[in-house]
């Protein structure tokens, strides 16, 4: 059933420097051999000293000349200094997307938009590595994963949506689909450029122009794409893109020459846009924080769950809105299940995001790490048990060991509350109700993780997750045609496939 | 917008039923009757029961004339928690429902509405001010809206669902599923008509719903909770308070285990404060725009009037991936 998955996830496996103690070794035993450093080259990328707003198709400086910095997480260096945007620019952004919508890319046909679109895809793949290291950089994230997952999945979300911007007559039967006008789009650290196109591909192909706020950690990556928009010969306006604190983007979102806001990120910050839109006609998409369920049964092909749980929650350093961060194991298989995750946590790679056998980069803030250590150390206080492999962590930098907790009681903190670090909280269940009982314990709702052998109860399963995406015997999985987001307080409205073009349309009577 | 003649309502002209007729002091009852008839009370719709308000609180209803018809029930605070746990209960069961089940269920609220349609349309006549006619016209509408949604029962799922062409070996597909419990707030000027095109979308897909009616032309809505209780529909699938909006809609939209609400019949005034409030919880919104007067929306034109957006309002898309190969 599985050997694809088992196939792709195997590639994913580094070769270990301590020994599983299926090896016969012993525990956690040292192996003989090292990895030499294998590191990416950072020329390809020309990081400037200082970088300006995008808006109207020009880089300009904050209204009132303010930069902030933005660090490499990883060396704690300073990257670059970039502008931080006012209200006064935020609305300057505003009005040249309102006139570009309404004097330029809305009345152009759906073909024209089409081949801009098809063309920032072709640019995204032609300069993949450069936005690669300069993600890895920015973000923390190992160029492994924005090598082979962030980039070309960016890429491919273009390429997706381009499709659509001249068949937009064919997605909604027995209406027309209008663009909604400007948008506010706000985005997460977690994967920059991926959310970047998750926004602005679908909302460029019905017809918008938007307004893109990176978060204040990671704006490169979006700075450097309006690079890429002046090389597609995209109209002036169409993109703008404001870097700055939080409180931009919330400027961004009362304004009132917006027609639709989109927000990726936390809960918190989900409720307080939420509010903000209330009252006015403004459509909004929120998708917001997760707490999954990645339920392992007993007749589960355990090696290959073992690799889908560390996929699940060690991937991208465990700063994953959807990451599987609450393992359900059954109970006649948790001592096994544990004893091949501890081994398997042994081989994971901490370090450099550069090194391309990195499996486990930096953490993308100090505030994230204080964050993670914060709940870390609540997990051990209310009683959990705690496993981190011994792995050595560079000097300086944001660094987390990837973390195993144990003996975990649903009302822990570490079970309740997103972690967004390489945390995994182990809980066990004995009957499938009971499991289901647990995964929907919680707020959230935006993924689950099925493991087991039985078709049939994979089905089951899936009808009884009260969350908006379900892997099963897989974790992690993302496409630009599947369609994405969650349940309950994990936000509402899709991305990605014919669901995320609807977040950006207004139906109306043919 | 199709505006049905207006004319002053009389108890003769109007043909409505004794159990409206109209209190002491009217010009109806001044007269000495052959034989006294028996009113009824109108009561909330909690959980399949007809219980009085736990508040013991009533309000008088009048007709479009101002001529007074009845006591209602001033729903309270806790009616409303009681009504939500009714919902709540219900959800599983209901959304459990085949979906072709679930249709006939609810085309079966039409057959029974049918059966009804000179009460309603003498209801909707008084509470109105609209001509024996005309309002013939609005009942028969509402019907066959019950029957233009019953029928989406079974198809909702491949109109909105999709199977997803992803890049890698795996089924991948996305399915609609019921949000939960949605509060809905029923439109003030269409006692019937605006009602049951706000109630039947959440319901078909199998969420339950706490409604709140028109506030000052409730009468309707109570018929059609006596029409729910002795159809297929189950208890507490369908719950309908009547009272002050003013007093129940923050309640409404402050309650965490109510998923969705449709503010379609929220007054301008309370607007802001609803959908303040509903963020808390992140809870889906139907809104009515704001550029839609609530007293002028057309309910008798289908083209505006039925709209499987007002069904997937109510929808989570569920996409499940799954591997391929052995």
């Amino acid at each position: 059933m599985t050997a694809m998955a088992t196939e792709t996830d195997r590639r994913m496996v580094p070769a270990v420097d301590r020994a599983p103690s299926s090896w016969g070794l012993g525990d956690g035993q040292a192996i003989p051999w090292e990895y030499a450093p294998a590191p990416e080259s950072a020329d390809i990328v020309t990081i400037k000293e200082r970088y300006g707003l995008f808006i109207d198709g020009r880089e300009v400086a904050a209204s009132d000349g303010g930069v902030f910095a933005t660090v490499n997480p990883a060396t704690e260096g300073i990257l670059a200094h970039v502008a931080k945007a006012t209200a006064a620019d935020a609305d300057k952004a505003v009005k040249a997307a309102r006139r570009a919508q309404t004097r330029r890319w809305g009345n152009l046909s759906g073909k024209e938009r089409a081949k801009y679109l098809f063309r920032i895809a072709r640019i995204l793949q032609e300069r993949s590595r450069e936005f690669a290291v300069l993600e890895s950089m920015d973000s923390g994230k190992p160029i492994k994963e924005s090598r082979d997952v962030d980039v070309p999945l960016a890429a491919a979300h273009f390429w997706y949506y381009a499709g659509w911007a001249d068949k937009l007559d064919y997605a909604f039967p027995g209406r027309v689909a209008r663009p909604l006008g400007v948008a506010a789009q706000i985005i997460p650290w977690n994967f920059p450029l991926l959310m970047l196109s998750w926004k602005i591909a679908p909302a460029l192909a019905a017809g918008n122009t938007v307004v893109l706020k990176p978060a204040s950690t990671t704006p490169l990556s979006a700075l450097l794409f309006a690079d890429v928009c002046r090389q597609a010969d995209l109209p002036p306006g169409v993109v703008n893109i404001v870097t700055g604190p939080g409180e931009i983007g919330m400027s961004l979102v009362t304004h009132p020459g917006i027609d639709k806001v989109a927000f990726t990120g936390s809960t918190e910050i989900g409720k307080r846009i939420a509010r903000g839109v209330a009252g006015t006609d403004k459509a909004l998409t929120l998708e917001l924080g997760g707490k999954a369920a990645n339920i392992v049964f007993d007749d589960a092909p355990l090696d290959q769950a073992v690799e889908g749980i560390v996929n699940g929650i060690y991937f991208n350093q465990g700063e994953v809105c959807c990451a599987g961060s609450r393992l359900l194991a059954q109970e006649s298989i948790v001592e096994p299940l544990i004893a091949k995750l501890k081994d398997r946590l042994a081989t994971i790679r901490v370090g450099d995001p550069l090194d391309k056998n990195t499996d486990v980069g930096a953490i993308n803030s100090k505030s994230q790490l204080e964050k993670i250590t914060e709940l870390v150390a609540s997990g051990v206080a209310e009683g959990a048990e705690l496993y981190q492999p011994a792995c050595e962590l560079p000097d300086r930098g944001y660094f987390f060991r990837p973390t195993l907790f144990t003996n975990v009681a649903q009302s822990h903190r570490i079970a309740r509350e997103e972690i967004f670090g390489p945390v995994l909280s182990v809980l066990t269940f004995r009957t499938p109700d009971e499991a289901v009982e647990k995964a929907n314990n919680t707020v959230y709702g935006l993924s689950a993780g099925i493991w087991t052998d039985k078709g049939s109860r994979i089905l089951e399963m899936v009808g009884k997750m009260r969350a908006g995406v379900v892997w099963a015997n897989t974790f992690n999985r993302f496409d630009p045609t599947s369609p994405f987001g969650g349940y309950k307080e994990s936000g509402f409205g899709r991305e990605g496939g014919l669901h995320g073009l609807l977040a950006y349309v207004r139906l109306e009577d043919r | 917008m199709a505006t049905p003649d207006r004319r002053k309502p009389s108890p003769a002209r109007s043909g409505r039923s004794r159990a409206i007729a109209g209190r002491a002091g009217s010009a109806a009852a001044a007269a000495v009757p052959a034989r006294l008839e028996v009113r009824k009370t109108y009561k909330l719709y909690i959980g399949g029961a007809f219980p009085r308000t736990e508040s013991g609180r009533s309000y008088l209803v009048s007709a479009a004339d101002g001529t007074p018809l009845a006591n209602a029930c001033r729903a309270s605070r806790k009616d409303l928690r009681d009504a939500v746990r009714a919902a709540r209960k219900a959800f599983p069961d209901w959304s459990g429902k085949a979906a072709m089940n679930r249709g006939q269920v609810l085309y079966r609220v039409a057959e029974l509405m049918e059966g009804r349609r000179e009460q309603f349309a003498a209801e909707v006549s008084v509470a109105e001010g609209l001509a024996p006619a005309a309002a013939r016209v609005v009942v028969d509408r509402a019907i066959d809206r019950w029957v233009w949604y019953a029928g989406w029962a079974d198809k909702i799922g491949q109109v909105l669902g999709s199977s997803n062409p992803v890049a890698a070996p795996y089924f991948n597909f996305t399915i609609p599923e019921p949000t939960g419990v949605v509060g809905v707030v029923a439109p003030e000027t269409s006692s019937l008509l605006g009602l049951v095109s706000r109630l039947a979308p959440p319901l078909v897909t199998g969420n339950t719903v706490v409604l709140i009616a028109s506030e000052r032309r409730p009468l309707p809505a109570v018929t059609l909770t006596e029409v729910l209780a002795t159809s297929d529909v189950p208890g507490g699938v369908v719950n309908v308070l009547t009272g002050r909006k003013a007093e129940l809609i923050p309640v409404l939209a402050a309650h965490s285990d109510v998923d969705a609400l449709d503010t379609w019949g929220v007054p301008d005034e309370l607007r802001l404060e609803t959908e303040q409030s509903a963020a808390e919880d992140i809870k889906r919104l139907l809104r009515r725009p704001t550029t839609v007067n609530e007293a002028r929306f057309d309910w008798l034109n289908d083209r505006i009037a039925e709209r499987p957006e007002w069904i997937a309002a109510f929808l989570e898309m569920k996409t499940v991936w799954h591997p391929i190969g052995g």
